[in-house]
C-alpha cells in the first residue's frame, strides 16, 4: 500500500472548501465576512434611505452656520455671531482641559492614597480603605452632582461680600474670593506684553505664555544637564559636587528676568456690579466636576498602585532595607519604579475612563463638547445623527490619542527581557 | 467595541428614521393610546400630581386630542421629555405629538421638519429676579449671571437681547426648571430668564413667591404650540383641529356643563350642531367618530375652563388670559369656521 505525500494538484472539489480541514476555516471565515459586511451596508442604506424619507439628508453644512448662543466658559475667543463649529471648538478645549486638570489630580490623589493604605499605621490605612470604598461604589454622577449642591449652597453669595458688614469677606489679602459662583483668583497680567500670535486666523496664542514656557523649558533642560554632570563627577570621583543653587538659579533667574522685562503683575478680583470682576473666574460648574471626577478616578488610581506594590515581592523591600535605604526612599527608589511596570497598563483605561466620564458635565452645566456641539447645537439646528457621530470621532480621537502616548511610556518603563 | 458602538448608533438611528414615516391615526388608533410628549414637571403645564396622574395646561390638550379619537381622555401615555429630547422624541416616532411649551419657530418648522398646530399659549421671555437685588429693568442686567435652560430657544432670544442692548452677562446653563430654581434661590444666578408663564409657574412653588418680581421686559415671542411630524397631513390635522375644537367651544358657549344638553338634540346654532355631530359629517372627514369634538371638549372643558383650572388667576400659577383671551375679548385665540 502507497501513501501519496503530495495531493494531486488538479484533483480540488468544491466540496473540500467544506470537508477538506486545509480550506474549511477560510470557508466559513470569508461568509462570516461577507455577512457582516452586507449587514453593515444593510444598516448604512436603511439609516440613509429613512433620513431621505424625512427628508434630512446627513449634511456638515450647519457647522458653519452662526451659533448664537453664548458660552461662559471659553478658552478661545467666541461670541453668538461665532460658527457652530467654534462653539464645537470651545466645547472641546473645555472637555480637554478637564481631561488634563482631572488625571492630575486623580494621579496624585491616587498614587498618594494606595501608598497610604498599605502604610503600617492602622488609622491611615482604614481611613484610605474607606475613602476608596466611598468612591468606587457610588456612580460619579451623583459626586458630581452632590459637589455641586455643596458648592451652591454652602458658599456664600457675591451679594454677602457687599455692605458695611459683609457676611464675607475674601481670603489671602483680598486676592481671592470664594464664591457660590465659582472662585475668583488672581490673574497673570503683562503690562508690556508681547501681545498674540495667530495660529491659522483661527484662534490667538499668547506670545507671553509661549516665551515663559520656552525660558521655563530651556531652564528646566540645562538644569537636567548640571545634574547628570554632578552624577558624572560622582562616578568617577566618588564625591558629589553640590548643585542644588546653581540648578534653582539656572531655572528662576532668566525666568524672573523675562516677567520683569514683560511687566507681570497680578490683576486682582473686585465686586463690581452683580458680580466679582477681573481675576480668573474658576466656575463652580468646573470645580465640582473637576473635584468630583479626580476623587472619583483616584479611588480606582489607589487600588492599581496598591496592586502594583504588592506586586512587588517583599524581599525587594527587605533587600532594600538591608542595604540601610531609607522606608520613604525604598518606595520611591526600589518599589514604585518596579510597580509602575504593573501599574501602567490599567491606568491609561482610568485616564480614557476620565476622559470620557467628563462627558457627563452637563448635569452641572459645564459647557463641554457634549454640552456644546452635542447639546445645544444639536438642539438649534436638528441634526442628531451629525452631531452625534462628530461627538463620537473626537472621543474616539482624543482616548486613542492619550491611550497611544500612555502606551510610549509604558514601553520606556517596562522591563526589558533578553 | 468602538465599532460596536458605531453600529449601534447606527441602528437606533435607522429605526427611529424608519418609525416616522407610517400613517399615525391608524398607528394611535391600533394601539389604543396617545402617546403625548410633556414636560419632565413645569406646575401648571404638565406636571404629576400627588397621585401620580399628569395635569396642567399641556397634559390637557394631549388628554383633549385622545378625547377626539377614544372618546376616552384617560387614554394617553405621558412620556416626560426634557428640552434636549423633545425633538428626538418626537421625530422618531416615540411619542405621536409633543406638548411641552414649545415655541413655534421658522427653522423648527421648516428645518426640523415639524408641523405646529395651532398657538395654545401666547407667550414671551421674561427674567425673574429677587426683589432685595433692586432691579427694576431688565435694562440694567448689565454684568448679571443668568440661569438658563439649555436646548431652549431662550438661550438665542438672550444672547440677542444682551447683544441688542450692548451689555455682557455670564449664562448659566442648567438642564431642567427644578436646576435652575436651586440655583436661582442659592443665589448662584442672579435672574433666571424663560417663559414668562414658566416664571409665574416657577415663582408660585417658592417659599415666598411674593420676595420674587418678573421685570416688566418682554424679550420674545413664544407661541407655545403642540406640535407633530412633518408629512402625515391627516394626523396634524386632527390635532390642529381638536385645539381649535376648544376654542370655538368656548366662543360659542359649550362648556363642560353645558355639553351634554347641547348635543343631546341638534340645537338652532348650526355651528354648534357642526361641531358638536349632530349636524354635518365633520368627524367623517377626520376619520374619527361624528362626536370627535363633543368628546373632547368633555374632558377637561373648554380652552376658557382649561385655562382657568390650570393655570389661572384663581390657581397657584395666577396667569391672567391676556394675549389669550378670545378674539372677541381683545385677545389672539381664534378658531376658523367649522363648515
Amino acid at each position: 500500500m502507497t501513501t501519496s505525500i503530495d495531493p494531486p494538484a488538479a484533483s480540488f472539489k468544491l466540496s473540500m472548501l467544506i470537508y477538506d480541514t486545509r480550506y474549511r476555516s477560510i470557508t466559513f471565515q470569508t461568509i462570516a465576512l461577507i455577512a457582516f459586511l452586507i449587514f453593515i451596508g444593510w444598516l448604512f442604506n436603511n439609516t440613509a434611505q429613512n433620513l431621505a424619507d424625512l427628508g434630512k439628508e446627513p449634511s456638515f453644512g450647519f457647522m458653519t452656520e452662526q451659533a448664537g448662543y453664548d458660552i461662559n466658559q471659553r478658552l478661545i475667543d467666541y461670541n453668538s455671531q461665532s460658527t457652530h463649529l467654534r462653539a464645537a471648538f470651545v466645547g472641546l478645549l473645555n472637555t480637554l482641559l478637564i481631561a488634563v486638570l482631572g488625571c492630575i489630580t486623580a494621579t496624585i490623589v491616587g498614587v498618594l492614597v494606595g501608598v497610604l493604605r498599605l502604610s503600617g499605621n492602622w488609622l491611615i490605612a482604614r481611613l484610605m480603605t474607606v475613602y476608596v470604598e466611598m468612591f468606587r461604589n457610588v456612580p460619579v454622577l451623583m459626586w458630581i452632582v452632590l459637589c455641586m449642591a455643596i458648592l451652591i449652597e454652602s458658599l456664600p453669595s457675591p451679594r454677602d461680600f457687599r455692605g458695611e458688614t459683609p457676611e464675607a469677606s475674601m481670603m489671602l489679602f483680598d486676592s481671592v474670593a470664594i464664591t457660590n459662583r465659582g472662585v475668583y483668583i488672581p490673574e497673570p497680567l503683562f503690562s508690556r506684553g508681547l501681545g498674540d500670535v495667530s495660529v491659522g486666523g483661527v484662534f490667538g496664542i499668547s506670545l507671553d505664555l509661549i516665551a515663559v514656557l520656552i525660558v521655563l523649558g530651556a531652564g528646566l533642560y540645562g538644569a537636567a544637564k548640571i545634574r547628570k554632570r554632578a552624577d558624572v563627577i560622582q562616578n568617577a570621583t566618588g564625591v558629589r559636587p553640590r548643585t542644588w543653587h546653581t540648578r534653582l538659579a539656572v531655572v528662576f533667574v532668566p525666568l524672573i528676568i523675562l516677567l520683569v522685562a514683560l511687566g507681570f503683575h497680578l490683576g486682582y478680583p473686585a465686586l463690581k456690579g452683580f458680580n466679582f470682576q477681573g481675576g480668573t473666574h474658576m466656575r463652580n460648574s468646573l470645580i465640582a466636576l473637576w473635584l468630583a471626577l479626580s476623587l472619583y478616578t483616584a479611588a480606582f488610581i489607589a487600588e492599581i498602585v496598591r496592586a502594583g506594590i504588592l506586586a512587588i515581592s517583599g524581599g525587594q523591600t527587605e533587600a532594600a532595607a538591608a542595604l540601610g535605604i531609607r522606608p520613604g526612599r525604598i518606595m520611591s527608589l526600589v518599589v514604585l519604579p518596579q510597580a509602575l511596570r504593573v501599574i501602567i497598563p490599567p491606568l491609561i483605561s482610568q485616564y480614557l475612563n476620565l476622559t470620557k466620564n467628563s462627558s457627563l458635565a452637563i448635569a452641572v452645566g459645564y459647557m463641554d463638547i457634549t454640552g456644546t456641539l452635542m447639546g445645544i447645537t444639536l438642539n438649534q439646528t436638528g441634526r442628531e445623527l451629525e452631531t452625534v457621530l462628530m461627538g463620537m470621532l473626537v472621543y474616539l480621537a482624543i482616548s486613542l490619542s492619550i491611550s497611544s502616548v500612555m502606551n510610549w511610556y509604558n514601553s520606556r518603563v517596562k522591563l526589558v527581557e533578553r | 467595541m468602538k465599532k460596536t458602538a458605531f453600529i449601534g448608533a447606527l441602528t437606533v438611528a435607522g429605526l427611529m428614521a424608519g418609525a416616522a414615516a407610517a400613517a399615525t391615526l391608524d398607528d394611535v388608533k391600533a394601539r389604543g393610546k396617545l402617546n403625548c410628549g410633556v414636560n419632565t414637571g413645569l406646575a401648571g403645564f404638565s406636571a404629576p400630581n400627588a397621585s401620580g396622574e399628569w395635569e396642567g395646561f399641556d397634559v390637557a390638550m394631549c388628554r383633549a386630542v385622545a378625547g377626539a379619537i377614544f372618546g376616552d381622555g384617560t387614554a394617553v401615555e405621558f412620556v416626560p421629555t426634557t428640552g434636549k429630547t423633545r425633538f428626538t422624541a418626537l421625530a422618531s416616532g416615540e411619542v405621536d405629538m409633543l406638548s411641552r411649551v414649545t415655541t413655534w419657530t421658522f427653522s423648527r418648522d421648516v428645518d426640523l421638519k415639524f408641523s405646529f398646530a395651532a398657538v395654545t399659549y401666547y407667550d414671551g421671555q421674561g427674567f425673574l429676579a429677587p426683589k432685595s437685588l433692586g432691579v427694576s429693568s431688565a435694562k440694567e442686567l448689565d454684568g448679571a449671571t443668568v440661569c438658563i435652560q439649555t436646548g431652549t430657544t431662550t438661550e438665542l432670544n438672550l444672547a440677542d437681547f444682551f447683544r441688542k442692548n450692548n451689555m455682557s452677562y455670564e449664562p448659566v446653563p442648567v438642564e431642567t426648571n427644578a436646576e435652575g430654581q436651586q440655583q436661582y434661590l442659592a443665589g448662584a444666578c442672579d435672574v433666571y430668564t424663560t417663559d414668562a408663564s414658566g416664571l409665574a409657574a416657577t415663582r408660585a412653588t417658592f417659599e415666598n413667591p411674593g420676595d420674587h418680581v418678573v421685570l416688566p421686559e418682554i424679550i420674545s415671542k413664544e407661541p407655545l404650540t403642540p406640535l407633530v411630524r412633518h408629512g402625515d397631513d391627516e394626523w396634524g390635522d386632527v390635532v390642529r383641529q381638536t385645539m381649535f375644537a376648544l376654542i370655538a367651544a368656548e366662543e360659542l358657549g359649550i362648556t363642560s356643563a353645558n355639553i351634554d344638553a347641547l348635543s343631546a338634540t341638534p340645537g338652532n346654532n348650526p355651528e354648534i350642531n357642526r361641531l358638536l355631530g349632530t349636524e354635518g359629517n365633520l368627524g367623517e372627514m377626520l376619520g374619527l367618530s361624528a362626536d370627535w369634538a363633543k368628546n373632547a371638549i368633555k374632558v377637561g372643558g373648554n380652552y376658557g375652563e382649561i385655562f382657568e383650572t390650570t393655570i389661572g388667576e384663581n390657581t397657584a400659577i395666577g396667569l391672567a388670559r391676556g394675549l389669550n383671551a378670545l378674539w372677541t375679548d381683545g385677545g389672539l385665540q381664534y378658531a376658523p369656521p367649522f363648515r
